[in-house]
């Protein structure tokens, strides 16, 4: 955790910030050329920045309630789509397996028909545009490898001990 | 018949202090063998849809052989152009003339291009390769490429030699300093593999 938030995050904050200045300057000059450029860079860094804010917002200590089951309007929800809480982990734990090199696994919501579901992203691209993000599970090595080498699926049955449904339930309504 | 995985040219801890034991057994026999059992069931998987001719099964499975492949052979590469250090092949001048020389008329100097090289490392944005390849084959024109997640070098190109920019390649020692490992991996380059690659392309090292 310390790593991954003092050094990861914040580098992904630095060099957002960064990217952002160039691009300012960009536009001041209006050099086009300079600002599409810098987009790969801007996706990247401010995805990691924005990825790991919503993270750790969907993360808690046991002892304040994570790994408590979600309620009301999301329990449905999941229920409906997947059948039960344990098939949509079951389901998530598949897709993060899934992921041929860096990225994340997200429950989200459709923003036209509010339906939900499990959509995974290389990399630090974030969930924009007609998808809202509701849960966000890191899959990059560095989020678990200290604890966990190469064993992955031990982490992605782990953190479901540690996941903050009240955030959930508050992204989605 | 299917894939096994290589055995190490060195011992696990040879490449110490720049790669600690725990990180290569990790690698090794995890990571690696992992790709070769992944694409041993591709390949099982894709033979059976040959069989009955099941094309949609067909292409579901060219990502999976995609990935798993190009893991077992970017794997494959990189233990072979490593050596440990302090080793002769790890002295690019007296192992290396002919690279050397490319090298030097490419980029003005050894350290113009491990520079130039670090940077295109360090531009990888997720998980993936850096590569010195020799253009369209042996003995021709440099160039620096990186490659995303396991994808392999472009068919016609010779991956003169490879570093893994998986974290799991480093994380365990450097943590997330990645400068760290780069500058510590040309203590462990093998220049006379290196060599070989570029003035004779390379052995088909994941033939059956």
């Amino acid at each position: 955790m310390e790593l991954h938030h003092k050094n990861h995050h914040n580098t992904y904050v630095n060099s957002y910030n960064t990217a952002v200045e160039q691009l300012q300057e960009a536009q001041h000059k209006g050099d086009i050329a300079a600002q599409i450029s810098l987009k790969p860079a801007i996706n990247f860094h401010g995805g990691g920045h924005l990825n790991h804010t919503l993270f750790w917002e969907n993360l808690a200590p046991k002892s304040a309630g994570g790994g408590e089951p979600p309620s009301g309007a999301l329990a449905k929800a999941i229920d409906e789509t997947y059948g039960s809480l344990g098939e949509f982990q079951n389901k998530v734990n598949t897709a993060l397996a899934g992921i041929q090199g860096s990225g994340w696994a997200w429950l989200v919501k459709d923003k036209q028909t509010g339906q939900i579901s499990i959509r995974t992203y290389a990399n630090q691209d974030p969930v924009v545009g007609q998808f809202e993000p509701l849960l966000g599970i890191d899959a990059w090595e560095h989020a678990y490898y200290l604890d966990y080498q190469n064993r992955k699926a031990e982490y992605f049955k782990a953190i479901w001990e540690v996941i903050n449904w009240k955030t959930v339930e508050k992204r989605f309504s | 018949m299917s894939h096994t995985l290589p055995p190490l040219p060195y011992a696990y801890d040879a490449l110490e202090p720049v790669i600690s034991k725990q990180i290569m057994e990790l690698h090794h026999q995890k990571h690696h063998q992992t790709y070769v059992n992944n694409l041993n069931a591709a390949l099982s998987s894709q033979a059976g849809a040959t069989q009955s001719n099941d094309v949609p099964t067909l292409i579901s499975l060219q990502q999976k052989i995609r990935f798993n492949g190009g893991g077992h052979i970017n794997h494959s590469l990189f233990w072979k152009n490593l050596t440990p250090p302090g080793t002769p092949g790890n002295d690019l001048a007296s192992a290396a003339p002919s690279l050397k020389e490319a090298i030097v008329s490419h980029w003005g100097s050894e350290d113009a291009f491990k520079k130039a090289f670090g940077a295109a490392l360090l531009g990888i944005q997720g998980s993936g390769w850096g590569w010195l390849v020799s253009t369209g084959g042996p003995n021709s024109r440099l160039d620096i490429t990186t490659t995303k997640d396991q994808d392999p070098v472009s068919a016609e190109d010779v991956p003169v030699f490879g570093v893994d920019m998986w974290e799991h390649a480093y994380y365990l020692q450097y943590l997330n300093n990645k400068a760290g490992y780069i500058e510590g991996i040309w203590n462990i380059i093998n220049w006379s593999e290196a060599e070989k690659r570029y003035t004779a392309g390379v052995e088909n090292l994941v033939k059956l």
